[in-house]
Order: C-alpha cells, then structure tokens, then sequence
C-alpha cells in the first residue's frame, strides 16, 4: 500500500437496471491516482450505484471497467479488492461488538497455521492507523467504544487494508460532526498525496469545492459532465445537476400577523446536559436553534421529545403544562421530532415505503387517529421521495430518499410542535429547497417549528429567530436575518450579554 | 464550516474508555451467578441436614450437564450465527437410536454405530442450514420443520426404546475419576474445542460476523451461506454427541429421551443465559456452560429439598428472564453511551 506507483481507472458506457428499472444508463467516469474525484447528483441518481459497481458488489449490465489500461470484470467484491478497488459504503460496515483489527481483517484475517494470527492482525492494523496519524485508536478496541468519526477511520483502514489504491467514498461526512468533518478533510488530503485515487460521493457543495480537483455530475443515472472544480460554479453544479437553476433563495419568513398563539413553551428547563432553558415557539413560527457541535442543541430536541426527559423546569404545549418524559407521551401530545441520527433511529428496512411512512401514527396514536386515512402518496410527494411505489421495500431507496421516508414518517402524525436536528443532511439540492418550502408550509398551517442545523446559510435563512446556544445554556436571541459572525459570536461564546 | 475550527479536536483524542469496560461482562455475571447459588444451595440444603455438594450432588449436577451442555454448546454456535435450531431434541432420540440399534450389543460395532449416528446428524444439519440459506427459510420455521419430520418418522417407527448397547460402551455413561464422570470430562473437552474454534479460526470469526450483521459480512467478502451452514452442521453434530452419550447411558435408544428432557428450548435457555444475545454476533461457549451449570445445579437442589415440579419451572423461568433482563440493560446503557451528543 506504500508503493508510489499511481492506479488509473476508467470506466465506459456503464449500464446496469434493477428488475428492469433502469439506475445506470451510460456512465463514464475516468480516474486518476492522486486525485480526489468527487460525484455530484440528486438523491437516487445512480452514485451509490456506480460506486458499488467499481467494488464489485453489483455487476455492471453493459459497459467496461478498466484498470491501468487492461479490461476487467469482478464476479465479487473479493475480485475488485484484488485489482487495489475498496469502497466506504454508504452504510456503516463495522460490527459495533467485535474489535477495530477484527473489523478491519474481517472476512480476510490473517491465518498461521489453523488459527487466526491475532498478533499480526493487530500489528498490521496498527501500522496502518499510524500510517494515517490516527494511533489514538487502539486495534484491540471494541468498535462499540469509538466515535462517529473514528469508526470513518476504521472504515478507511478497512478500505486501504486491502492494499487500496483506489478508493471509494460514498457520503463519508454524513454521519459526522463539523470538527470531526475537517480531520475528515485532512484524511483524504494525505491518502491523495500518497498517490491514491480517491471518488468522493457527498451533497455538500463546500466540501467538494474545498476537496476535490475534478467534479464528476449524474442526473437520472447518465453522465452530464466532468468538468475541473476550478471551471466550475456553484451554480452550474446546480444547473447540472437539477437541470435548472435554484438561486440562493428561501421561502418567505413569518410575518407578525401569522403568528398564532404560543404552542410550544419552556420555562426554566433544565437535565444534566442543558440548562436554564427558556424557548417560545409559535404558532406559524420557524425558530432556529443554533450553536456548536456538543452545545446542546440536540439534547434541547431530544428532551422536548422525551428521550432524555428534562429534570427541571416546566413545558407546556398550547398552554397546558405537560410532563414528557418518553416519545410516547410527546408524540400524543402532537410533538414530533426529526432526528439527526436518522440511520441509528431510523427505518425499518425490510418493510415497504408505506408502512414505514406509517409506523409512528400506528403505533403512538390510539384509535380513530391512527386509522385516519391519509393520503400517504401525498406525504411521501410533499417530501419528494423517488421510489418505484409505496410498496417498495425501504432498503432498495437511495439513502438520500430513506432519509425523506423518515421526514415523511413524522408528518404522518400532523404535529403541531415540530422539532427537526439537521433536516437536509444527505438530501440532494433540489430536495434541501423542498424540504425548506415544506418547513415553512408547515408553518403557515399553524405548526410551530424548532429547527436545529449546522449549515448557518440555512438556519438564518429559514427561521424567524434564532436561539444560540452555547455550553449547554442559551448565550442568546437573534431576529430574523441575522449574520453569520453574529451567530458565531454568540455560539463561540464571545458574544454573551449583548444578544439583541 | 471553518468558523467552526476553533473549536476541533482531534479525531485521534484517545477516548475514555467507557465503563463498561471495567465493568462485568455477562460470562463474568454468569460465573459469579453460578457461585452464589452453590453457595445459597448449599445452605438451603443444609438446613435440611444433607450436604449440596457431597459426591452425589457433584455426580449429579455434573450428569445433568453433560447431555444438555453438548446440545447447548451446538446450538451456542446456530445462536451465534444469527440462526437457532429447534430440531435438536428429536435429534437426540434419533441418534441414540442409530447409535444403540447399529450396535446391537456387539462390542466390535461400536466404532460404526458413533461414525453412522455423527454421519446422520451431519445430514440433518446440513439439511437445516441448506433450507434456511438456499430456500431462505426463517431458521425457526425450517428446524421446526426438521423437527416435525424427525418426529414423524420416530413416532412412525418406534414404540419404545430400542437397540442395544454392549456393556463395554456403556462405561463411557458411568465410567468417573472421584466424583466427575468421565463423559463430563469429555463434555468440557468438546466445550474447550468449540471454544477455540470460535474465537481463533476463521470459520468461527464468520459465525460472529454473520450473526452480528450479515449485510456487513457479505460486503466484506465472508462467506455466509457457508458459514450458516457449518453453524448447523456443528450444531446437529453437537447433538448426535449427546444422542451417542445418552445411548451409553441408558443402554439402548430411546426416541424421546431427548424430548421429554425438552432438550431444544433448554438448550436455547442455557446459552442465553450465558450471555449469547438471542439476535447473534455475541456470546460465545464459556457463557453457555455457566448456564449450563446453573441450570443442573438449580435441578439438582431442587430435587434435594424435594420441591414441587411447578415452583421448579417458576424459579427457572424467573431466572431466564432476570438474566435476559439484566443483559438487555448492559446493552441499552452501552447503546447511549456509545452515542455523540
Ligand atoms: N438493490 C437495489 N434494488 C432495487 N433498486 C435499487 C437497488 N439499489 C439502488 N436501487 C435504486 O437505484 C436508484 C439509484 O440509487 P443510488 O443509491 O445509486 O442513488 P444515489 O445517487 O446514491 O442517491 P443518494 O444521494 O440518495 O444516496 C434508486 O432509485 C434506488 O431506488
Ligand atoms: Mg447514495
């Protein structure tokens, strides 16, 4: 794997169809050792696809792969791992109860003799984290006691383990914190630096635009383009990629008369990860709740849900106060909330679109509520969801279309207090607009809507006020339309005390 | 984005480890549990002026775990691998049968009559595996099939025990060293090997990977039918032991001894409550003889203070449903601790 000599790709006329349907119509992708390669394109537009494709996990129904100038063809994921191919899946690939080396070994360990060398394994994987800078990881440590982002590091030590020379990442940040986003960032500068050839698959524009050198744009499972980063815009990414232009625009904000009575209200609320909360919404009214990744932005959402129930303090929804103290309570309630874990919480893979859709409403609400018949085409459109029909098994949708069955799942319940934590993670351009206009839709009907993002163009573009948070208690209230440097001081906590 | 860099720490911050670590692990539970109600045992039987653990009691909890740990140490490795086997019981019977009837009481078909009874229970376990990879059946719709078979063609074919086995293996059953049996000895060998396999091969890596996630493993190129399939064959291997063992024993086959022993949910008791989760991917041999123990031990002190056959299964079941409890919580805590904020 230290060998400098750099591996080329290329891949022509990729097709490849699901039960007839077909997901890649022609793709042309070349590859180039050194370079970070980054895929763009809405949700379900063929790039997980593609990617598995390149690893061997689906075999390609027309079209050639070549490696270094030779054709090839992978009857398995074995088979592209030989050629130096390794994919980060989507989806995590770890066993949360098995070790890092065991995970990383996994399905190629080491043997001497009829054993297992445990001893090599764990050496070599070693090497392999100091290789990378990252030897606070120990290999004996159970997968289960690392973070988010270490396990993307052993997701990557998996990948180079098989002596990768190019390597595939779909989405690698999406599960991520910000700061864990950055040594992300600094991961991928050093594998390209040492010669490997790197395909990053994300939605998030920054990213791509900060990391990769050529940008490669799919729409409906066709090529686009592929074009330099440095000869490319935002907006023509946009352009490429939705096929018209979106321009930087959010729906219009609340104006004072639409907004109704208070629906959400808490008063001095408090558990042992946030304090000292005192949060309004309204009827008709997006507040923002901004802050830094650990300040307790989503401790506020998840004890306003009940998952981690506030110990002190009052909560009253419609004026009426009530003790929350599991989801159950807060969904009859007419609380909802949007979790930013969506994989964790999630879905239940293996059940269609519809009874996921479903699942809540069935299970929380009694009765007449639960069987009200809603029209679960509508929601599943509101959301924008691609999927070949209600029935379609959820595990079969792009990631980025699972993520909207689960928004779809929550409006399912009309709430009337809404709490989203990063509604648009992993959701493709076109989707992110939708998911705003649905937002601020919601609004309008009367919901009160607590938003918690970490994209600050977004929340300031979305919400009514905005709420810092900072350590764990509020540093402050901004109006409308406040700046980004405003936001930051507060959230940083160099602003505490003047909050407007 | 960037404004945020201020507040970056390192990916490679070493982690506190979480408590957990320094905290028991469910084999550590299961020993300390099995200790404790020697200890309770030996008192509540002493009120009554006997003794727990003289050489009788030792003999006899030692006996009642020899047939129920082979079948719990087999199903241990279905259970890993994310599969379960119901057919055990029945299988048990059968090869005991196979095992008695080849004999017939010739001391020169000994070494047949094991080979046919282990050749049988091979093929029953790789039916059991190839119905539930090939035909993708649940593993507990598939073995109780299985099972309803092998029932068929017992009830079909016997009436009563049957065959007969020459005195020279029947040392095997009552053969001891002090108060341990020998077959026990053999029983704990056969626990050692399964351990070994599991946690130093790489079929038994697989099995904890299958049963952990098996999406997982099959994109890490392991693999999966063949791993289910061996946890199966093991599995009913494992069982036709104890059929052989049983044979020995009793003197002859008996097409329900396995049955009325009720040998396939008590299997399925045993290694749960030695900490191998239900669901697979966790657990492993050690646990599942610690259950084993607890649960001949607890039989054994009943049948000292002579209760009544229904507090028995109520202590029993309160006992599989604390530990299954006590379990779950160590795996929720660890759950919302491995989480970020
Ligand atoms: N195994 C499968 N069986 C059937 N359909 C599939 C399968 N895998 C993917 N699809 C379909 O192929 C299409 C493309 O999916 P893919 O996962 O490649 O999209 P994507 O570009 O990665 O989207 P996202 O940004 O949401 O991750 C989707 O419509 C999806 O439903
Ligand atoms: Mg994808």
């Amino acid at each position: 794997m230290t060998s400098g000599i750099a591996t080329n790709v290329r891949l022509t006329g990729i097709t490849k169809s699901f039960l007839g349907v077909p997901v890649l119509r022609g793709v042309d992708l070349e590859l180039r050792g050194g370079e970070v390669h980054a895929v763009m394109g809405e949700n379900g537009a063929g790039k997980s696809t593609l990617l598995k494709v390149l690893a061997g996990v689906h075999r390609p129904d027309g079209g050639t792969i070549e490696v270094d100038g030779a054709e090839v063809s992978f009857a398995g994921p074995a088979d592209a791992q030989r050629a130096g191919i390794a994919i980060i899946h989507q989806e995590f690939t770890l066993l949360p109860h098995r070790s890092v080396a065991e995970n990383v070994y996994l399905g190629r360990e080491p043997v001497r003799g009829m054993q297992v060398d445990r001893r090599r394994m764990v050496a070599d994987t070693r090497e392999l984290l100091d290789w990378l800078g990252e030897d606070g990881i120990d290999p004996t440590d159970a997968v289960s006691s690392l973070s988010v982002a270490q396990r993307q590091v052993v997701e990557i030590v998996k990948a180079l383990s098989t002596d990768a020379r190019v390597l595939g990442m779909d989405e690698p940040t999406a599960a991520l914190a910000d700061h864990e986003v950055e040594l992300l960032y600094d991961l991928v500068r050093r594998l390209r630096e040492r010669g490997i050839a790197i395909l990053y698959v994300s939605h998030r524009m920054r990213e791509v635009f900060d990391l990769s050198d050529r940008i490669t744009v799919l729409k409906d499972g066709r090529f686009v383009t592929c074009a330099p980063t440095g000869e490319l815009t935002s907006e023509d990414l946009v352009r490429h990629m939705v096929g018209r232009d979106l321009g930087e625009y959010y729906p219009d904000r609340a104006a004072p008369d639409d907004l109704g009575p208070v629906r959400l209200a808490v008063r001095g609320a408090g558990n042992d990860r946030v304090r000292d909360l005192n949060i309004e919404v309204r009827a008709g009214e997006i507040v923002g709740l901004a802050g830094l990744q650990g300040s307790g932005r989503s401790a506020v959402a998840r004890a306003v849900f009940g998952v981690e129930p506030f110990t002190r303090g009052v909560v009253e929804v419609d004026g009426v106060a009530q003790r929350v103290t599991r989801p159950r309570t807060a969904v009859r309630l007419g609380i909802a909330l949007v979790t930013e874990d969506r994989k964790g919480d999630g879905l239940a893979l293996r059940q269609s679109v519809r009874d996921n859709t479903l699942l809540v409403r069935r299970a929380a609400l009694s009765g007449a509520r639960s069987r009200a018949k809603s029209d679960v085409k509508a929601l599943l459109d509101m959301v924008t969801v691609v999927a070949r029909g209600e029935h379609q098994e959820v595990r079969f949708l792009s990631g980025g279309n699972q993520q909207k069955v689960v928004l779809a799942k929550w409006l399912a319940v009309e709430p009337k207090v809404l709490v989203v934590d990063e509604p648009t993670r992993g959701i493709d351009v076109g989707a992110k607009r939708a998911v705003h206009e649905l937002l601020r839709d919601l609004a309008k009907r009367g919901v009160a809507v607590l938003m918690i993002s970490s994209e600050l163009p977004e929340l300031i573009g979305m919400s009514d006020r905005i709420l810092v948070m900072h350590d764990g208690a509020p540093a402050g209230e901004l109006p409308a339309g406040a700046s980004e440097g405003a936001v930051m001081a507060l959230a940083t906590g160099h602003g505490v005390g003047d909050a407007a | 984005m960037s404004a945020l860099e201020e507040n970056t720490v390192p990916v490679t911050r070493k982690v506190t480890r979480p408590a957990f670590h320094r905290r028991l692990t469910p084999v550590a539970i299961v020993y300390i549990a099995l200790a404790a109600l020697l200890v309770v045992g030996s008192v509540l039987v002493g009120l009554r002026g006997e003794v727990l653990l003289d050489q009788a009691g030792i003999l006899n909890i030692f006996t009642r775990a020899t047939a129920l740990g082979l079948v719990a140490i087999g199903q241990t490795m279905a259970i890993l691998t994310g599969s379960l086997d119901l057919s055990v019981a029945y299988l048990v019977g059968l090869t005991s049968l196979i095992a008695a009837e080849t004999m017939g009481g010739r001391d020169g078909m000994i070494v047949p009559g094991v080979l046919l009874a282990l050749v049988v229970a091979a093929g029953v376990g790789l039916v059991n595996g190839l119905v539930i990879t090939v035909l993708k059946a649940n593993a507990f719709i598939a073995t109780l099939g299985v099972a309803l078979i092998l029932r068929g063609y017992l009830e079909d074919t016997y009436t009563g025990p049957a065959g007969d086995v020459p005195r020279g293996f029947q040392h095997l059953g009552y053969d001891r060293i002090g108060p341990v049996p020998v077959a026990a000895l053999l029983m704990l060998a056969v626990a050692a090997l399964s351990w070994w396999y599991l946690s130093r091969t790489r079929p038994g890596y697989h099995m904890y990977a299958v049963g952990g996630d098996i999406e997982v493993a099959r994109l890490s190129v392991v693999p999966t039918r063949r791993t289910i399939v061996t946890a199966h064959v093991l599995c009913s291997v494992a069982a036709g032991l104890t059929g052989i063992y049983l044979a020995s024993r009793l003197g002859s086959g008996a097409p329900y001894v396995g049955t009325d022993a009720g040998y396939d949910l008590e299997s399925i008791a045993a290694v749960v409550l030695g900490g191998t989760l239900l669901a697979g991917g966790r657990g492993g041999v050690v646990g599942t003889i610690g259950g084993v123990f607890i649960l001949a031990t607890l039989d054994t002190i009943f049948d000292d203070l002579e209760v009544d056959p229904f507090f028995k299964d109520v202590v029993r079941g309160v006992v599989l449903v604390t530990a299954v409890a006590l379990y779950a919580r160590r795996m929720t805590a660890n759950r919302a601790r491995g989480r970020l904020t």
